[in-house]
């Protein structure tokens, strides 16, 4: 069950949106998204979904290509989210299931045990107009997963939600994983990625800048970050060899340097002035690699 | 469950079950109860209404009584009473409201009656029409005694003069049957022209409504959007026809059972007594080809709009079409044979309600209703492969819609990709 994308290119008219973008995703991994808007990312789910053909390039799960015989096994979570407002939760979801092909029963039940799972039992009855932003997404989400889908499409599945909610659907998400689920996801957040996440791929302007494994990714960016809080002054180390970056915090400093040794350098420079109540040596974070290679910040 | 039925049943279901769709019903199904007891509501309303008491003041004397006898055989509802005083008197009683009206008689100079009629207002003509005519019988009996004809000769002057019509064609409509035909005709016509642009509009609105709120996506995601749109549009379909089942039945029994009351009135001219089966047969398949024509055309036009409040703007030149199909059938009920109706009834956007209203109110051979519903048939199929490329690139398609260039770009969305329909 491996997901495959070769080579794909996307092109609208003269406008390229996604650019020679080869990947390979395996089996039950959780593969992460990342870009700025534009980058290519819902067009590159769509092109998954065979909702849009790419211009060139194949792309294949478990060998074969997604169409409408393979939409049982797919569950695909959009951006924009959409359901119909007039209509009851209940009626939609079990609706939008059986076009997936559950059977009525089964939907019924499954959907029970999701809404009980986000403590909102009470909303099966309810229109989704009456229901506030963050609910619609909770059933927007039961609605890509509620037939159990092999493959798992998550555009920005956690944007507008509050920090419990997150919590709540990424307990669910790392569930579905663990019961077997491949899932692709972009999202708004690199802490998100950067925690749940083996596999990633940032894009930038339609094309992968980045992608492997997180710890990979981490490894081969060198540059690692240094923190550092003491008593005296620090300003002299904005100067010195191998500091990229310079950043005062509240309690100190935080540089980025281009490898360990530089380190080992600033601490052999700085034991002599006094105390040093802190000094780590830390991984970059994503949002270091992002800024890095895609120039700017993202959020 | 097949998909396409799933969808179908749901289009449907939901449509059925919704408020808007009970009230219309429920609605219209008033309305045909009432138009069909028309004649009972009106007895009913007039008889509690007082008649009219008109004063009348007779300066010569001698009209006042043949008048009387006269306007009250006529209509019951009028009185003429002799008012004792003079006009101005007269006048006073009207404003006083005494009297709804004062009739001045008299005889002019060659000995003929001449009349005012004043009231406090003269929107209601009835009252003084029927005095007018009745006046006007009176003063042609004082001509005649005046030109010493006898009633004999009078009664020749007025024979109106024997004119028929008649077809020389052997399965020509005669007269009496073209009268009935032209109002069942016109019925339907009417019945044809409200669904074709009530259910258009739905099937546009329903695409409209799911790709503004954006629930298109996910549908696309599991069901391929020719599918859905066929099927959208059968739904739609379904639920016309049970539409025009119910009023249908509902009407036909509500007339049948007022026709003794009808009978020589209002409903007689339009052709109720025996309606022709085969008008029936043909009104309805021109209705379900004319339906799946425009269904077909509202389901692409609506896939191109990603706001709702586009989707009048977008359909509006199609509303024109079928507006303009009934404008010409109006013009046709007269002159059904003229060349250009002719001709109209073969252009597929007309065809279903100026070749339904040819084939209503003429002898056509058997052939040219068969040619109109087989071209209509081949433009449908043509207009649904045509609106389902385009329908497939563009409910993928959002952003300021608002021109046909659209559908270009819909079609270049779709385009490689004609091997997965």
């Amino acid at each position: 069950m491996v997901l495959k994308i070769e080579n794909i290119t996307k092109r609208f008219g003269a406008f390229t949106a996604v650019n020679d973008l080869s990947l390979t995703i395996p089996e039950k991994e959780m593969f992460g998204f990342l870009g700025a808007n534009g980058a290519g990312k819902t067009t590159t789910f769509r092109m998954i979904l065979g909702l849009m053909d790419s211009s060139e390039g194949e792309i294949s799960w478990n060998g074969k290509p997604i169409n409408y015989s393979t939409s049982r096994y797919i569950g695909y979570l959009p951006e924009e989210r959409g359901l119909y407002p007039k209509l009851k939760v209940k009626e939609q979801i079990v609706y939008l299931a059986r076009l997936r092909g559950m059977e009525k029963g089964e939907a019924q039940q499954e959907l029970e045990k999701w809404l009980e799972r986000f403590k909102v039992p009470e909303y099966a009855n309810k229109k989704v107009e009456e229901l506030s932003k963050g609910n619609q997404q909770k059933i927007q989400f039961i609605a890509a997963v509620l037939h159990k889908p092999q493959l798992l499409i998550l555009d920005e599945p956690f944007s507008g939600l509050d920090p419990v909610n997150v919590e709540l659907l990424k307990e669910a998400v790392l569930d579905l994983k663990k019961n077997g689920s491949t899932i692709v996801f972009s999202s708004h957040r690199m802490e998100h990625v950067e925690e749940m996440c083996e596999h990633l791929c940032i894009m930038h302007k339609g094309s992968p800048v980045v992608h492997g494994s997180l710890r990979g990714i981490k490894k081969s960016f060198g540059k690692k970050n240094v923190v550092i809080h003491a008593d005296f002054p620090l300003d002299f180390l904005k100067e010195f060899p191998g500091v990229i970056k310079y950043k005062m915090t509240a309690e100190g400093i935080h540089l980025q340097i281009t490898g360990e040794e530089i380190a080992s350098n600033i601490l052999k420079e700085i034991v002599p002035n006094g105390f040093i109540r802190k000094f780590a040596l830390e991984e970059p974070s994503l949002n270091d690699i992002f800024i890095e290679k895609v120039g700017a910040s993202y959020e | 469950m097949n998909k396409f039925w799933i969808i179908l049943a749901h289009t449907y279901m939901s449509k059925v079950k919704s408020k808007s769709f009970i009230i219309t019903t429920v609605v219209t199904l008033l309305i045909i109860i009432g138009m069909s007891n028309l004649s009972k509501v009106m007895d009913y309303f007039n008889k509690g209404e007082a008649s009219d008491e008109i004063a009348v003041v007779d300066e010569s004397g001698t009209l006042y009584s043949p008048l009387k006898e006269q306007v009250e055989s006529v209509n019951e509802e009028i009185t003429l009473t002799k008012f004792p005083g003079n006009e101005k008197a007269a006048k006073e009683a009207i404003r006083d409201g005494e009297y709804d009206g004062l009739l001045l008689i008299r005889l002019n100079s060659t000995g003929l009656p001449e009349a005012t009629y004043q009231a406090m207002t003269i929107a209601d003509t009835t009252t003084a029409n029927e005095i007018k005519n009745s006046l006007q019988q009176i003063k042609t009996q004082l001509a005649a005694t005046q030109m010493e004809l006898s009633t004999e000769e009078l009664a020749k002057l007025y024979e109106p003069v024997d004119f028929q019509q008649i077809a020389l064609e052997k399965n020509a409509k005669t007269e009496e049957e073209l009268n009935q035909a032209r109002g069942l005709v016109y019925v339907l016509l009417f019945v044809i022209y409200f669904s074709v642009i009530l259910y258009a509009n739905m099937i546009a609105m329903e695409v409209a409504t799911e790709k503004s709120s954006r629930v298109m996506e996910i549908l696309i995601s599991s069901v391929s959007p020719i599918k859905q749109m066929f099927a959208k549009i059968l739904g739609i379909g379904l639920l016309s026809m049970t539409q025009m089942a119910v009023l249908l039945g509902v009407g036909y029994v509500s007339i049948k059972q007022n026709l003794d009351s009808m009978q020589g009135g209002f409903f007689s001219f339009f052709g109720f007594g025996d309606i022709p089966l085969a008008t029936i047969v043909y009104a309805v398949v021109f209705f379900i080809l004319g339906y799946f024509l425009y269904a077909t055309l509202a389901a692409f036009l609506g896939s191109l709009v990603s706001r709702i409040e586009d989707i009048q703007q977008m359909i509006t030149p199609m509303t024109m079409l079928i507006v303009a199909g009934f404008m010409i059938a109006m013009f046709g009920l007269g002159q059904p044979e003229t060349p250009f109706i002719t001709i109209s009834s073969y252009i597929p956007f007309f065809a279903p309600m100026l070749m339904f209203m040819r084939v209503g109110m003429l002898s056509l051979p058997i052939w040219e209703p068969i040619l109109a519903i087989a071209i209509l048939i081949v433009t449908i199929i043509l207009l649904a492969i045509f609106g389902a490329r385009v329908y497939r690139g563009g409910v993928l398609m959002y952003g300021r819609s608002n021109s046909f260039k659209d559908i270009k770009k819909a079609l270049q969305l779709t385009k490689n990709e004609k091997n997965k329909l």
